[in-house]
């Protein structure tokens, strides 16, 4: 089991470091949204926050690239099933649930590896980042990952019978990096989105960060919802939840077509 | 119970409707298919023969009917099952940003033949000299390092074929193989799973559109609309459905007609004439008198047999 699970996941990262397209693509959004959207932003509407708007948009699409690179290698599973690979890993003598464990692993390493990009362009163009905030968010960004592989599992899961898959996928994620505040601050919202936003998993996964982030300094009051504990307890509980329900369905429905 | 008459595969009764679909895809389909044996399994698009092949290999449920593969039941087993086949696919299943190795290796990791290790120096010997033999076999001891989507579309059937065989299948399951390939390409590649069958003295379950493809098995069975319409060995499938025939013509067609017709022979057309036979035809143009200029002796192909099987059946439709 232990074998498959890493064969897997290590195939996942090998196939991102000979993509030389993917890795240069998958910098496009972070740098369009931090770079473009991020500084405008900074520029005409930051100056009376009180904090760095940069880096909060940072932080924030740091959450929401790792939170989505992991949902859509997950989505993908299905997408592939018919083709390449994955017809190699449901055909061979392992259990479904190795394959998502080992999917879910491999898409983390690779949004992980995905962020360092970010994290070079965010240097680069100049955000004032604190380095200890940055090394107090490593574990965090394993379960932000993690977070949004169990939710990709979900989705997929309830997906599964439709090609669509990979259509709606986009629909249930792109409301998220608003509803979220990825970029948006999110303090006063009208109530239908309130709640909304407060479904939207990916609200709790951006908090998390930033509750990290900007623990001990003096935005933090200014840029954080939630307690640092009631985003673990989410991001936790939700993970569970959703990859145990998830894999449950994806198993049950995958032979009974 | 199922290995000691000698059958590989035994389909009982197989019933397979899809969840939103109104009729069976496949309905009440029996057959056996002996060990060691080429077994061919024909038919249209939306035939059934990929649903077929999905429940054989594990990755579809049954609706009603018994599988058994190897002696183990695909519903209660499938991961035994697995263990004993191995699967070319219709779209090839190769990573293409990977090597041949690295493809090869990951298989046989997932098969749990070997412990997982990233890195080819990393591998037991008794893995190198594996894969050293299959790269032999299949002529690619210089490209096993090379990512998979250089390598020619034969060539990459041969790797996935030398790949699945790495963990010993009793069954190869191979989906329209060729799909794809060139005429050379194709011959090349039956060689080369015949000459496999031999060595690895394993059974080959075919799906093809390639009617002459399955000339060569062992057995044949064709199915339409979910259901067999035809079974047996390719030239009894051929012999029981068309007839042979001689066609013949002479300058004198009267003469021949009259002669034809003293014989009581069953005759077709004003010239060039038809006439069935049920032997070798050497009988009935001994007979003859009449100066021929033209004769030809018509034995049917699988593939004539098979567009008549098919139409026919679609006619009773």
């Amino acid at each position: 089991m232990i074998n498959a699970i890493l064969t897997i996941a290590f195939r996942d990262i090998t196939k991102l470091l000979r993509d030389r397209t993917r890795i240069v693509g998958s910098f496009i959004f972070p740098i369009i949204f931090i770079g473009v959207l991020g500084t405008s932003l900074q520029q005409n509407l930051g100056k009376g926050l009180g904090y760095n708007f940069l880096v909060f948009v940072f932080v924030g699409v740091l959450a929401q690239t790792l939170f989505q690179s992991t949902a859509a290698g997950i989505i993908s599973l299905v997408e592939d099933r018919q083709n390449d690979f994955s017809q190699e890993m449901f055909i061979a003598p392992i259990s479904r649930y190795s394959i998502l464990l080992g999917k879910i692993l491999g898409e983390t390493l690779v949004s992980v590896v995905q962020i360092g990009g970010v994290l070079i362009f965010a240097f680069i163009i100049g955000i004032p980042l604190q380095i200890s905030g940055l090394i107090r968010l490593i574990p965090f960004i394993f379960m932000v990952s993690l977070f949004g592989g169990a939710f990709g599992v979900m989705v997929m899961s309830n997906l599964a019978d439709q090609k669509s898959a990979s259509q709606i996928f986009p629909f249930l994620l792109f409301p998220q990096f608003f509803l979220a505040g990825v970029f948006n601050p999110i303090f006063n919202l009208p109530l239908p989105i309130l709640i909304a936003s407060r479904i939207a998993p990916m609200t709790y996964a951006v908090d998390l960060l930033r509750n990290i982030y900007y623990w001990g300094t003096p935005e933090y009051a200014k840029v954080v919802l939630f307690s640092p504990i009631l985003d673990i307890a989410v991001v936790v509980t939700e993970s569970i939840l959703f990859l145990v329900i998830g894999t449950y369905i994806f198993v049950r429905n995958e032979r009974n077509r | 119970m199922a290995m000691d008459n000698n059958h590989i595969i035994d389909v009982d009764h197989l019933v397979k409707r899809y969840k939103k679909s109104d009729r069976n895809s496949v309905d009440d389909v029996s057959f056996y298919v002996e060990k060691g044996s080429f077994f061919s399994l024909l038919g249209p698009n939306g035939a059934g023969k990929t649903t077929i092949i999905s429940i054989l290999t594990s990755l579809l449920s049954i609706t009603d009917g018994t599988v058994r593969i190897a002696g183990f039941d695909v519903e209660k087993e499938p991961h035994k099952v697995r263990q004993n086949i191995g699967v070319i696919f219709q779209n090839p299943s190769l990573d293409l940003n990977l090597t041949a190795e690295e493809n090869i290796r990951f298989h046989a990791v997932l098969y749990n033949l070997f412990p997982f290790s990233p890195s080819y120096s990393l591998m037991p010997k008794e893995y190198k000299k594996k894969v050293d033999e299959l790269a032999e076999l299949v002529g690619i001891q210089k490209e096993l390092n090379k990512p998979v989507k250089t390598f020619s579309g034969g060539m990459k059937r041969k790797l996935e074929i030398v790949r699945s065989l790495i963990h010993k299948p009793k069954v190869l399951f191979l989906d329209e193989p060729t799909t794809g390939l060139d005429p050379i390409s194709r011959h090349n590649l039956w060689q080369y799973l015949q000459d496999i069958r031999k060595k690895e003295d394993i059974t080959i379950f075919l799906t093809t559109h390639y009617l002459d493809e399955a000339e060569g098995s062992d057995f044949i069975c064709i199915i339409d609309n979910g259901k067999i319409v035809n079974e047996g060995k390719p030239q009894d499938v051929k012999e029981k459905l068309i007839k042979k025939y001689i066609v013949l013509d002479a300058k004198d067609r009267e003469s021949l007609k009259a002669e034809m017709e003293s014989y009581k022979w069953n005759v077709e057309g004003e010239g060039p004439f038809k006439i069935t036979i049920d032997k070798t035809g050497q009988d009935h143009i001994k007979k003859l008198h009449t100066p021929l200029t033209y004769l030809d002796i018509h034995n049917p192909t699988l593939e004539d047999a098979y567009v008549e099987i098919i139409t026919k059946n679609k006619n009773h439709d």
